[in-house]
């Protein structure tokens, strides 16, 4: 979490999801890095910086405390990649599109609108969040550059 | 045992001997398909949180190929096999007995390809050979899967399979070597949480039960 003019950057996103939740008016912006959809079914729940659901809990409490004004948040995000194709792909393969689903129920769920998105395909990411214009800069290796 | 961090000094020295074998081995394979001399390092046991294993790649977005397997059996496993763009595309020419610098890691195409996989395929079937001598087990391979992108991205999807359960990731670690200082890549054995028991017991190294 920061604020501007600082920026924050997440390098090497593949099935993992960098969620931006921003409050322009602050100016205060927020990036966290999830690797699984669900802390529901896990085993070891207790990261939860980790999943989906208990990293946007923990991100919207630190960004309320910090004066963010929760009408106000908005949300980009990018990743969720399938790197690997197998034959007789199995569900964890799948990990990249049910890391996004799951960050769009979370984030629908808190009433907050996602801007912009890029997700999918089968390449990894580096992103880098700018929360002074709520731009989000998306740099791939041989797919291209973009701010979303 | 669902914490790696308990792992005795006498099992991390087994770890590390399995890893020697293993990787000796398909150092030799290595070496005879490209006809060159293969030298491999000691192999290293780490004990990592996930977010510090792109670190030993070069970082989470340098770019490297990426060869994965899937290993089942009673004692299921992954096997990943990691170099630099570069070094890879020295590779495949050396494999296709091409002139160095031919091949663009890139732009792929069919041959250059399945001669990669083709690496991936010898290397972690003479691993997991080794593997299966010493302890007895049965480690099935699945076919390769390669991805050249980011190292970061191309462990998140591996990573990810230990996410359920643990923070952590226990790596062997093999660098192969080619002219004494070039590194040519990184050999890792990811044990699934369970199996690693199951493999410490089968080298007469377990301590609880």
């Amino acid at each position: 979490m920061t604020t501007a003019p600082d920026r924050l950057m997440t390098a090497g996103l593949g099935s993992c999801i960098g969620i931006c939740i921003y409050d322009k008016s602050v100016k205060l912006g927020s990036l966290a890095h999830i690797m699984l959809p669900s802390s529901v079914q896990a085993k070891n729940p207790e990261n939860k910086a980790k999943f989906a659901d208990t990293a946007i809990d923990l991100v919207l409490d630190m960004m309320i405390k910090s004066g963010a004004n929760r009408s106000r948040l908005q949300a980009k995000i990018a990743g969720g990649a399938q790197m690997f194709k197998f034959s007789g792909e199995s569900d964890i393969m799948k990990i990249g599109e049910r890391n996004a689903i799951a960050v769009e129920e979370n984030l629908q769920k808190h009433r907050i609108p996602l801007l912009a998105r890029d997700t999918g395909g089968n390449y990894g990411r580096t992103i880098t969040f700018d929360p002074e214009t709520g731009d989000l800069l998306v740099r791939t290796i041989g797919h291209g550059e973009r701010i979303i | 045992m669902e914490d790696f961090t308990q792992l005795s000094g006498l099992q991390i020295d087994a770890l590390r001997e399995i890893g020697n074998i293993g990787a000796g081995n398909a150092a030799t394979a290595l070496a005879q398909m490209v006809q060159a001399k293969i030298d491999m390092s000691v192999p290293r046991v780490s004990i990592l949180p996930f977010t510090e294993v792109a670190d030993l790649l070069g970082g989470a977005d340098a770019h490297v190929v990426g060869i994965y397997f899937n290993v089942s059996g009673p004692a299921p496993n992954s096997i990943l096999f990691i170099l630099s763009a570069q070094k890879a595309g020295l590779l495949v020419d050396m494999l296709l007995l091409r002139s160095s610098g031919t091949t663009d890691i890139n732009n792929l195409d069919e041959i250059e390809m399945s001669a990669m996989m083709e690496l991936g395929n010898i290397l972690s079937a003479t691993y997991l050979n080794a593997m299966s001598m010493f302890t007895q087990l049965k480690f099935v391979p699945s076919v390769p899967a390669m991805g050249i992108d980011m190292a970061g991205a191309i462990l998140d999807a591996i990573l990810a399979q230990f996410g359920e359960i643990a923070d952590h990731v226990l790596l062997l670690e093999t660098e192969f070597t080619k002219d004494e200082d070039d590194v040519v890549g990184h050999f890792f054995l990811l044990p699934e949480p369970g199996s690693l028991n199951i493999i410490l017991k089968a080298l007469g190294v377990n301590t609880d039960g």
